[in-house]
């Protein structure tokens, strides 16, 4: 018999000492190549308070648009200053904050580039499942062709989307779990 | 030439609302998941090193300067897929409450002792042939706030990553003869038996070493890759 997959269980609300280091919320170094932005949000149940005990990570590319992985044998440079992987315990208010870059495009399906984004998983007391889902940014050409984004009805894309004056180094994403302005959880 | 990963088997996996877990009432997310067709995001991921793993963390039981309380277990299983493939090198990370089921964590207010020779945090990396094995003590059970008299079971989290983005896992390892297993929402909520059955590892006299400790297995299966190759 063809083995079948272990199920998934919630991360409970005790797992804050084993999984949570210090700096695992910065991506960057000092020879990171890239823009600098930060990434901050907050976690927001369906009552509108605040989760305070979930876990966020996230998983990107290079300033290139490349993966730092076996998989991805793109022409594009790795950057060894740079993997692409943290990961942020929410506080007291449900924040969480991220040190990173903007990442590069990357292909999808067909060939068609992707908008630029990065690759989220949230964990929770309550969530039996992770949750997965996209951060994209505000003004990027390739957000209307990328084969994800039109798909979702416009009222409900904006979820997608960090928000950020012009110029700005700090890029705001709310994620809300639950109700009204429910963000897009993908099933990946 | 790459391909996608299988999806989450929805016989396997609980869903997000589950009735009897309260915590799931407001965290549940509403509108059905959109899915997306895999590709270099999802089929690439964190890669560890073993330079990760520190002396101590895949031997739970000295802690501290002292030898933690509590009857100690080894636990040790495989990592494969769903094609059987074994693999190889992968992070596990492990948590778990102390002998007397409270958690090194300042949250855990329950009035059981802590350990201070107990950490209860571990890591291990899986070798060439997707096997992992760890040293620890039996967690004990501990009541929660879940409804009235609720205990959660015995039992250990497990975090793996797998190859990619889109084999990503957070479980919980659970103990054979557990008479609380059948009251836990958590562990209930897996709604096809044969999956639940996959989270309770087996004793095993053949990991048990003689005057030291009882053993236990506790098998993996991430997801597979799908047949059919990503488009490009």
């Amino acid at each position: 018999m063809a083995p079948r997959q272990t199920p998934s269980q919630t991360v409970g609300p005790f797992f804050g000492p084993s999984l949570i280091e210090a700096g695992s919320e910065n991506l960057v170094r000092p020879k990171t190549r890239g823009d600098r932005i930060v990434i901050e949000g907050r976690i927001i149940d369906g009552d509108g308070a605040p989760v305070i005990d979930a876990m966020i990570e996230i998983w990107q590319a290079n300033a290139e648009g490349r993966y730092d992985h076996l998989e991805d044998d793109q022409e594009k440079l790795l950057d060894p200053a740079f993997h692409g992987y943290g990961r942020a315990a929410t506080d007291a208010h449900g924040a969480f904050r991220f040190e990173t870059i903007k990442p590069g495009a990357v292909p999808g399906t067909d060939g068609v580039l992707q908008a630029p984004h990065i690759n989220v998983s949230i964990f929770a007391r309550g969530l039996l499942k992770r949750l997965c889902t996209r951060i994209y940014f505000p003004d990027d050409p390739l957000n209307e062709t990328d084969l994800v984004l039109i798909t979702i009805a416009p009222e409900r894309r904006a979820t997608l989307i960090a928000s950020g004056v012009c110029n700005s180094k700090v890029m705001r994403f709310d994620v809300i779990l639950q109700g009204a302005n429910e963000t897009v959880f993908f099933d990946v | 030439m790459m391909s996608s990963y299988r999806r989450g088997d929805i016989e396997a996996h609980p869903p997000y609302a589950h009735e009897a877990y309260a915590s799931t009432h407001k965290r549940a997310p509403r509108h059905p998941l959109i899915r997306i067709a895999h590709t270099l995001s999802e089929i690439t991921g964190p890669r560890f090193g073993r330079e990760l793993i520190r002396a101590g963390d895949i031997d739970l039981t000295h802690f501290n300067g002292g030898e933690a309380i509590g009857e100690r277990i080894i636990v040790r299983g495989r990592v494969i897929d769903e094609d059987g493939k074994p693999i190889p090198e992968t992070l596990l990370e492990i948590w778990q409450a102390n002998a007397a089921g409270r958690y090194a964590h300042p949250d855990d207010q329950h009035p059981a002792p802590l350990d201070p020779h107990f950490s209860g945090n571990g890591r291990v990396m899986t070798d060439t042939r997707g096997e992992y094995r760890f040293v620890t003590i039996k967690p004990g059970a501990y009541p929660w706030r879940n409804h009235h008299n609720a205990w959660r079971p015995n039992h250990i989290h497990f975090s793996l990553f797998g190859p990619g983005f889109a084999t990503r896992l957070i479980t919980q390892m659970y103990f054979p003869g557990d008479p609380i297993l059948a009251l836990d929402p958590i562990f209930n909520s897996i709604p096809d038996e044969a999956a639940r059955k996959r989270l309770v590892a087996s004793f095993d006299i053949e990991t048990t070493i003689p005057d030291h400790a009882l053993g236990y297995r506790f098998e993996i299966v991430l997801r597979g890759r799908d047949s059919t190759p990503m488009e490009r």
